[in-house]
């Protein structure tokens, strides 16, 4: 249906190349950090000092990306941040799939098999979305401590998995609550438990919500700083910590070409999730809050 | 019971009227199957923040202890000069990110929506700031503000010798520094919040204002953005929440410098629980830290509960 009127004045023409340089605009005001980061990351230190901002790379190298992976300091240490990128996926990945398995069943237990009480029950629960972490920061070190778990990366996994329950659970909730309650009645007459209902009903239309939320739940906890600063050990801190330390680290020549290399290793696997899924990432961010 | 249960067998199928256990475990099932997520939030979220309300009422300093000085860590916070800083700042920068966010997350989805080649293209560069860690965020920003290599440097490169930016440097404007990578990370966000609101508004009320005559900013105005009230509703609960939780960004951009001029009670709270051994204060401000959460989340709750109702 065209039927939005449209007068091609010479005005209205103006008004369209306005509207588009407006978006370009907008547009450049995103990528120029992005830009400048990667361009940084591959210029010698002299071309930095003497060039600007902007100034394409005269010499690119990508020493400082090597430097950055295996022999920048981080604090004490100096051997780069490598070694934290693979202890921030040692973290990530069991924590997202424990997160996510819990959630489905929690959305699918309170949907489909609904009992007195299981709409409070998610509420409460859903509490755990809201709360300003530091509420718990300092009672979960404590309990960390008693759990022998203090430090470590299995620490950091408890951690992660307790509080991205919450998410994981609203989100299969929502998709759940979607689900015909007569198919799972049939199933159930026929006699199907608990489990096989779940793996052969519910799990095989869940591709979509799966996505979303290890996708959410990945984003989440490879871009956390604060429990990963809070209760990670020396050898077992998340990316994000060891790119604060890198950055933070004064000793003798500030590198910068190195600083904003460590900085796009450790943006990398997010921004990769991202180009190669947004739609679901989206979806992931406004779940909840556009239905309400 | 061994006799009843292989009477039950040669019978060949339990009596109707009493459920076997098997069938009681099914019936139970879904409880113990949520038990365990119930009992990790009561206690590592409930339990805790009692937990962390109950530190704030004692003079816990480099370890936890349990003597008790009713609210004096609150009177101490409330005399505590670095925390008000800290506080204005969250009032100041949550305000202006909000509200920039807003603006700039409106306009840019309105733009959009206006038949764009390459809308697709457009909105996934809008964001991508979103998918990236605030720590990465702060690291880029605190590269561009650098006063002697960054924008400024840039800039006086063009020729304009006298140009200054140097909000990274100046206690007096660091904290602005703060609500710009902010916005730069969660205004495409916004953005797409709006679009998702602008494409669920009917066609029909857009076409009809038009054959009224009316212009299409007016029709913006006074028809489109009062339908997406509920979405100006969330995306502030959104960001709201954002700004009281922010911390990543402050350490990596800032580190809450110059001095303490651009803390925030995220910050103080971890400084002073984890650094400077005042663990009591530390989680006097915690609990304040829920309670704005809570002064923001509840109004919310309330009126998505009254609007399911009536709706």
């Amino acid at each position: 249906m065209a039927n939005v009127i449209r007068r091609q004045t010479p005005l209205a023409r103006l008004g369209r190349m306005a509207l588009y340089a407006t978006l370009i605009l907008a547009a450049l005001f995103y990528l120029l950090p992005l830009v400048v980061m990667l361009l940084t990351s591959i210029k010698p230190l002299e071309e930095i000092r003497a060039g600007s901002l902007l100034a394409l790379p005269l010499a690119p190298t990508l020493e400082p990306w090597a430097k950055a992976w295996g022999e920048a300091c981080t604090g004490m240490r100096c051997e780069g941040i490598g070694g934290y990128f693979w202890n921030s996926f040692a973290i990530v990945i069991p924590a997202v799939l424990i997160s996510t398995l819990i959630g489905a069943l929690n959305g699918y237990a309170l949907t489909q098999w609904r009992f007195k009480g299981s709409e409070l029950l998610f509420a409460l629960m859903l509490f755990g979305c809201f709360i300003p972490f530091q509420v718990v920061l300092l009672p979960m070190a404590q309990t960390l401590g008693w759990l022998g778990l203090a430090s470590s990366r299995a620490g950091l996994i408890l951690v992660h998995v307790v509080f991205g329950i919450a998410f994981t659970t609203l989100f299969f909730r929502n998709f759940y609550v979607a689900v015909p309650r007569e198919l799972v009645a049939a199933a159930k007459l026929d006699g199907a438990g608990f489990f096989r209902i779940f793996w052969r009903i519910l799990l095989p239309v869940s591709a979509p919500i799966l996505v979303v939320s290890v996708i959410w739940q990945f984003t989440q906890i490879w871009n956390d700083f604060l429990f990963g600063v809070a209760f990670s050990g020396h050898d077992t801190q998340p990316v994000t910590v060891a790119l604060n330390n890198l950055v933070n680290t004064s000793t003798g020549v500030k590198e910068y070409n190195v600083d904003m290399a460590a900085a796009m290793i450790a943006a990398l696997p997010t921004l990769v999730v991202y180009v190669l899924a947004g739609k679901y990432f989206v979806r992931g961010l406004t779940a909840g809050s556009v239905k309400g | 019971m061994p006799l009843s249960l292989s009477t039950s067998r040669e019978v060949g199928r339990p009596a109707a009227a009493r459920p076997t256990p098997a069938a009681r475990l099914q019936a139970w099932l879904p409880r113990l199957v949520l038990a365990p997520s119930a009992a990790v939030s009561l206690c590592f979220v409930y339990g805790f923040m009692l937990w962390t309300f109950v530190l704030s009422l004692t003079n816990s300093r480099m370890l936890p202890s349990y003597d008790f000085v009713g609210f004096a860590q609150y009177a101490r916070l409330m005399a505590n000069d670095r925390w008000w800083v800290a506080s204005t700042n969250l009032v100041l920068f949550g305000g202006l990110f909000i509200a920039i966010c807003l603006v700039l997350g409106a306009l840019l989805a309105i733009l959009l929506d206006q038949r764009i080649r390459q809308e697709g293209a457009l909105r996934t560069l809008y964001l991508y700031p979103m998918a990236l860690s605030f720590i990465v965020t702060g690291v880029a920003w605190k590269w561009l503000l650098n006063p002697s290599l960054g924008l400024e440097a840039m800039v006086r490169g063009w020729g304009f010798e006298g140009f200054r930016f140097d909000w990274l440097v100046n206690p007096d404007m660091a904290v602005y520094t703060l609500v710009i990578a902010a916005v730069w990370q969660a205004s495409g966000f916004v953005m797409a919040l709006f679009l998702a609101g602008l494409r669920g508004i009917d066609d029909s009320i857009i076409k009809a204002a038009q054959l009224d005559g009316a212009s299409l900013p007016r029709i913006y105005w006074r028809v489109v953005l009062p339908c997406l009230r509920p979405v100006v509703f969330s995306a502030v609960m959104i960001l709201a929440h954002i700004a009281i939780k922010s911390f990543d960004l402050v350490v990596a951009l800032t580190g809450g410098g110059p001095g303490y001029a651009s803390d925030l009670p995220a910050t103080f709270m971890y400084a002073h629980a984890f650094n400077r051994a005042q663990i009591g204060l530390g989680s006097a401000s915690a609990m304040l830290m829920l309670g704005g959460v809570l002064a923001i989340l509840v109004p919310y709750l309330y009126s998505e509960l009254r609007s399911r109702k009536h709706g």
